[in-house]
């Protein structure tokens, strides 16, 4: 199971570095949202897991609990991540209507354009 | 345990909250926002006492003993950037009343500066690395929108970038916070700190502290700061201010934490690292801080400059440079926010933002440039100012620990600074008058109070050292001492 994961967090993780390379504004953003993904998976994977471990809540018979701490720590890390690629979308928006353009090589400063 | 811990990160919080409702009432806004941060100084300040008085200060959210519940610890390191960072947002935001605009000021600006502080509370006071990391959000969420509140096209491209480079720097940050709790299985900071201490940190863990230390320096602009000089110069000066003073000293906070807290045991990797990334960050800075003739951009590379100088105490780490340190932090936030206010003034005022086309301010306004000339002296490190006592000890500590080749490069970035300061005061200040007595725009009262106030603190903390040099001291014996923070975290009440 574990090494599933990892499989797939590392499919995920070229998929997003390639989106994020890439010139278009919005295909960066999705590479961003892609890579949290990827990460929130490695935190599920670093807390490990087991077929036989049972909820943390039901019953105190079982004989080993799953940890809990990574799913908290994700539920947030989504939230999180959530809100800035929201933001983010809104930010893009807002730069292609006032700049005209979403390519990232025409995004760059220069000096002298005040 | 003390409950008014939580009054840093929590009352702004709710504040911010119950303005965005009362959007349309400024003046409302303006004084419940000032008064929330007065409180606040007043709040850490009284905590900063109480922890000379009984040491360390815990509080565990909902009665769950650390390691198992949410932590916030206040030692004298924390909580003295807490008071100073709420210092400069109550003084900052007087002058952001005046130069502002009611429309911006209706577009929330005070909620965001609210929560931005909020999250830099939360980044200082947390016991625990995730925390370290809901606070680095918040904090950076606040940040983005204050960067493109306004909307014009100069914003919107820089904090394109700007926003790029940190979700994706929080991307490595989770990476790292998962692969820690992967190998140790904790992520409090003082049971880390057992833990690594344990291991005696091998090869792994020392990796897992590197790629830390690249999060860390993408925040406080330590070598990899090429994001910063635009993304400072983009939004109003009295928003610059707070970033100047406050953004990059949440990173610098957070490798202070890491690099004396969890990872010390092996300095010749770690440590030699920060050291080099500091000398390269002062010689990039100083490269910067002279070759533009933009005056936001020749501020914000000297923002850059001090990043160096002060991770060059952490890398010499011994008690000495990490007080220096500390000193320098303190003096460095007071006195950029006071830097990037006077330029602020400069450019309200003579309409032009660049060296080669203004001159003989100081004829016009003879106080504002006076006061730029001591800002300039403070930095530079003349001795009845703050920025002095920081320089001694940390050079202090370099000798001690035979860093000359740091020793060097930090006393040659002072005259960088010293020399980039010059040219704006010899080109803007001096040389015949640009502007005639007729078109001469009056001063506002508003700009020029709080940097008058700055001023006074940067003399007081100059003058006053001997009543801040207990609490710094304290500060830089608990970062040299972990046992003392675990002590105080793990073992309270009982033992």
């Amino acid at each position: 199971m574990e090494t599933m994961m990892s499989i797939l967090v590392g499919i995920l993780v070229t998929v997003a570095t390639y989106l994020i390379l890439s010139k278009s504004l919005l295909r960066v953003i999705l590479g961003t949202a892609i890579m949290s993904h990827a990460v929130h998976m490695l935190i599920l994977v670093m807390g490990g897991f087991s077929r036989d471990s049972s909820a943390p809540l039901l019953g105190e018979e079982a004989a080993s609990y799953t940890d809990a701490l990574p799913q908290a720590l994700i539920l947030t890390a989504i939230v999180i991540s959530f809100g800035v690629t929201a933001f983010f979308l809104v930010l893009a928006y807002r730069t292609y209507k006032e700049l005209k353009t979403d390519d990232l090589t025409k995004l760059r400063g220069h000096d002298n354009d005040e | 345990m003390s409950n008014l811990l939580v009054i840093p990160m929590v009352l702004p919080l709710i504040v911010g909250i119950i303005l965005i409702f009362l959007r349309p009432f400024v003046r409302t806004q303006r004084i419940i926002s000032f008064l929330t941060m007065l409180l606040t100084f007043g709040v850490s300040t009284y905590l900063l006492v109480e922890v000379q008085r009984n040491g360390i200060q815990t509080l565990d959210f909902g009665g769950w003993d650390a390691p198992y519940g949410i932590t916030f610890v206040g030692d004298s390191f924390s909580l003295l950037l807490t008071a100073t960072a709420y210092f400069i947002a109550a003084i900052v935001l007087i002058y952001v009343f005046a130069t502002i605009g009611e429309e911006k000021e209706k577009m929330f600006v005070y909620p965001l500066i609210l929560l931005l502080l909020a999250g830099v509370a939360c980044s200082f006071l947390t016991g625990d690395l995730f925390n370290l990391y809901v606070g680095f959000e918040v904090m950076l969420l606040a940040s983005y929108a204050l960067i493109v509140l306004g909307g014009e096209k100069g914003q919107l491209r820089e904090s394109i970038k700007y926003v790029l480079v940190n979700v994706f720097s929080s991307f490595v940050f989770l990476i790292a916070i998962a692969f820690l709790y992967g190998t140790l299985g904790t992520l409090n900071f003082a049971q880390l700190s057992l833990r690594v201490a344990e291991a005696g940190q091998p090869a792994l863990l020392t990796t897992i502290a590197i790629v830390l230390l690249l999060v860390f320096s993408l925040k406080a602009g330590l070598l990899l700061y090429f994001w910063l000089p635009g993304s400072y110069g983009a939004p109003p000066m009295g928003i610059a201010a707070l970033f100047g003073a406050l953004l990059t000293k949440v990173g610098i906070y957070a490798l202070f934490r890491v690099f004396t807290l969890l990872f010390y045991h092996e300095p010749d990797i770690t440590h030699t690292l920060i050291g080099i990334m500091a000398i390269l960050t002062m010689i990039g800075g100083s490269i910067g801080a002279i070759a533009y003739n933009d005056l936001r951009k020749i501020i914000a590379y000297n923002v850059v400059i001090a990043v160096g100088f002060i991770l060059s105490g952490l890398a010499i780490a011994n008690q000495a440079a990490i007080e220096g340190s500390i000193f320098y932090l303190v003096h460095d936030m007071i006195v950029k926010a006071l830097l990037f206010l006077l330029i602020g003034a400069t450019i309200y005022l003579s309409n032009v933002g660049r060296l080669d086309r203004v001159s003989g301010m100081i004829r016009n306004y003879p106080l504002l440039g006076w006061m730029f000339f001591i800002t300039m002296i403070s930095l530079a490190g003349i001795p009845p100012l703050s920025g002095f006592i920081g320089k001694v000890y940390v050079a202090q500590g370099a000798i001690e620990s035979g860093a000359y080749v740091l020793l060097a490069f930090t006393l040659i970035s002072s005259i960088f600074v010293l020399y980039s300061l010059l040219r704006i005061f010899r080109a803007v200040f001096f040389g015949e008058s640009t502007i005639s007595k007729e078109d001469m725009l009056p001063m506002k009262k508003a700009m020029i109070i709080p940097s008058i106030i700055f001023v006074a603190a940067s003399f007081a903390l100059g003058f006053g050292v001997e009543g801040i040099a207990g609490v710094v001291s304290d500060a830089a014996e608990t970062l040299m001492n972990p046992t003392i923070y675990i002590d105080a975290v793990l073992n309270q009440g009982g033992a």
